[in-house]
């Protein structure tokens, strides 16, 4: 009803390439940001900030550096545990080098450095693709953690090998620490979400986006259209692990506080970052948000159901937690293989024509 | 030294300037097979050249070459006066040579708008930076740049698809989604492998019509491969006709069509 283009007439062509054409695609946006940053911040605590909004937006941050590859440029990557590590260890010596710097500029410092070592992981994707490019990143998620574990100057000699993030303040706010309120956390961890998916989304939307869909749709083509494969694919590496850095700097520093990397950081990251984005929808900004909520939210929603609600022991209810997880995974991508964004538009295709089927 | 200078005057009036492009002795070889063998010939300012031949006669390797997809072993590539060196197909893009593919080879996952948008890459030069933030150069680019294909659109007649996904497109929409991303690239050659192929007789004549517009509208220089001789002999200016890799013919139509040589290949000749 009130979902409809008519009558929303585009006079330019700045107004037609906006990212919400749709006025109610559009409120409905500001809405989402007024309750993000001016409600949510109130009304949350302890609980809902460690369990489900930190999470589910550091995970959506890395989606998207991680869709940016995958799902723009075609370049299939199973090293993006190993990315995280590098932005949370580059946050750590950054912030234990330079303690008087702001901590939103060593997140973002974390974000380039961890830009060009994926540069530099991304150099064998000139040669090979697909799968094989896939294995080839295997080795930038075990060298990384390797490298971590193994050489001390990254943990600061620290006897437990473990690194952990020292107290620092935005505004005289702490955000790292213990001292931390769980509102300065979650507004922090907002802040660089919002501006990631902004950024992705004008990148995707401009001609390095096409530059990077050219290469995934058919890379010959796209070369004798002038496109050069070896900017494009570097670059599509470079921002991808750019937001992954910041993601892996946010997760260690606001999230967990303290880390040891072959735990925070293993293949499992890796996997895991892949079905967020493969379930979320690949080549979608809005599924780099929704596979990370599925996969953030859906394990503490079936908890608190198990748990709490139908009071079964804990461990039952963690391996059952698997299992449903796993089904519904696999269930889902039958169902609908190009992921929740895909859903997503299919339902906003089928709301404009409502009630009416054609 | 090519000459640039001179130029003649086709039937229909239309000016033809001087020589764009020109291939000395080229020769390509995969191997040990010599897919095109010692062909010289050249393409002139504003003309429509056609290459034809049988099948495998090497005019696909040749299209190929022009575009900077295979480097012939020997031989020369002249462009715009100056002798071309080896470059990658993408240097030879920027250089303003476009082309379509026999096998529509457009981005199925991509809009058509965005498809082509894609044409434009030569056009657009504004940093990553200025695209993050979409302010600036990068805003004011895209937008000058979607009048510009928007005028192609508007050339080719597909607005009303301009937002649909490629891959959802018939055939025929889709060879002209790709003549207009690589119309949009402004080249001054365009290079049209089998344009006709797999069309019915409307969706030919459309096609022949947009060729001779482009033509005649944007005085874009064009190569074009077609087997469907009718369409060859009306639309081009002149024509190479390649056999097994050499050439046996090149001029006019006319001249082509009472070729002895070139009727022996099409029609084959008696062997006693």
């Amino acid at each position: 009803m009130f979902y409809r283009e008519a009558g929303d007439f585009k006079t330019s062509y700045a107004e037609d390439n906006q990212t919400f054409p749709i006025k109610f695609d559009r409120y409905r946006y500001y809405v989402v940001l007024v309750l993000a940053f001016a409600v949510v911040p109130f009304i949350i605590n302890d609980y809902w900030v460690n369990a489900v909004f930190l999470p589910f937006l550091i995970y959506s941050i890395a989606a998207i550096g991680l869709n940016i590859l995958v799902g723009y440029c075609g370049q299939v990557s199973l090293g993006s545990g190993g990315f995280m590590a590098v932005g949370a260890y580059a946050c750590y010596k950054l912030m234990t080098s330079f303690p008087d710097v702001n901590i939103a500029i060593h997140v973002m410092l974390a974000g380039a450095i961890t830009a060009a070592v994926g540069v530099l992981f991304g150099l064998p994707s000139l040669r090979i693709k697909g799968f094989y490019l896939a294995v080839a990143t295997l080795a930038a998620q075990f060298f990384l953690v390797w490298l971590f574990n193994r050489v001390p100057w990254f943990y600061n000699y620290s006897a437990s090998g473990q690194i952990s993030a020292p107290e620092r303040t935005v505004f005289g706010i702490p955000v790292t620490g213990a001292e931390t309120a769980p509102w300065a956390a979650y507004l922090f961890c907002l802040v660089f979400a919002v501006a990631s998916a902004l950024i992705a989304r004008n990148l995707t939307r401009g001609m390095i986006g096409r530059k990077w869909m050219a290469i995934r749709d058919m890379d010959i083509a796209a070369e004798i259209i002038g496109v050069n494969p070896l900017k494009a694919k570097l670059s599509a590496f470079a921002v991808s692990s750019f937001f992954i850095g910041i993601a892996g700097a946010l997760f260690f520093a606001i999230y967990l506080g303290a880390i040891e990397v072959g735990e925070a950081f293993g293949i499992n990251k890796s996997f895991l970052l892949l079905f967020m984005v493969i379930i979320g929808g690949l080549g979608s900004i809005f599924g780099s948000f929704a596979g990370a909520a599925f996969l953030v939210l859906l394990p503490v929603l079936l908890k608190n159901l198990l748990v709490v609600g139908l009071e079964w022991p804990t461990d039952l209810a963690t391996h059952l937690e698997f299992i449903i997880v796993g089904g519904l995974i696999i269930l889902f991508l039958v169902a609908e293989p190009h992921g929740l964004a895909q859903l997503w538009r299919v339902a906003k295709e089928k709301l404009r024509l409502w009630p009416f089927p054609h | 030294m090519l000459d640039t200078a001179e130029g003649y005057v086709t039937e229909d009036g239309r000016k033809i300037g001087g020589v764009v492009m020109e291939m000395k002795n080229i020769t390509l070889r995969f191997g040990g097979v010599v897919a095109i063998q010692d062909i010289s010939f050249d393409i002139r300012q504003g003309e429509i050249r056609a290459i034809i031949g049988p099948n495998g006669a090497g005019k696909s390797s040749m299209l190929n070459v022009i575009s900077g997809f295979y480097n012939p072993q020997e031989g020369e590539v002249w462009y715009q006066g100056a002798k071309r060196p080896a470059m990658k197909p993408y240097e030879v893009a920027q250089q303003g040579i476009a082309r379509t593919f026999q096998n529509i080879a457009l981005f199925e996952g991509m809009s058509v708008l965005d498809n082509v948008m894609t044409g434009r890459i030569r056009q657009m030069s504004a940093g990553m930076v200025a695209q993050a933030i979409w302010k600036g150069k990068a805003e004011r680019e895209e937008i000058k740049n979607r009048e510009a294909v928007e005028k192609v659109i508007d050339f080719l007649e597909i607005q009303s698809i301009r937002k649909t996904p490629v891959g959802r497109l018939p055939y025929g929409l889709k060879k002209r989604v790709e003549l207009a991303r690589a119309l949009a690239a402004e080249p001054s050659i365009l290079l049209l492998d089998e344009p006709m192929a797999g069309m019915n007789v409307e969706e030919k004549e459309d096609m022949s019509r947009f060729i001779l517009d482009v033509n005649d509208e944007f005085g874009t220089t064009i190569a074009l491969i077609e087997h469907d001789m009718g369409v060859v002999m009306d639309l081009s200016d002149r024509v190479v006709v390649m056999d097994y890799g050499k050439k046996i013919g090149d001029g006019s139509p006319d001249e082509v069509r009472g070729n002895q040589a070139v009727i022996d290949a099409y029609l084959g000749v008696a062997h006693d």
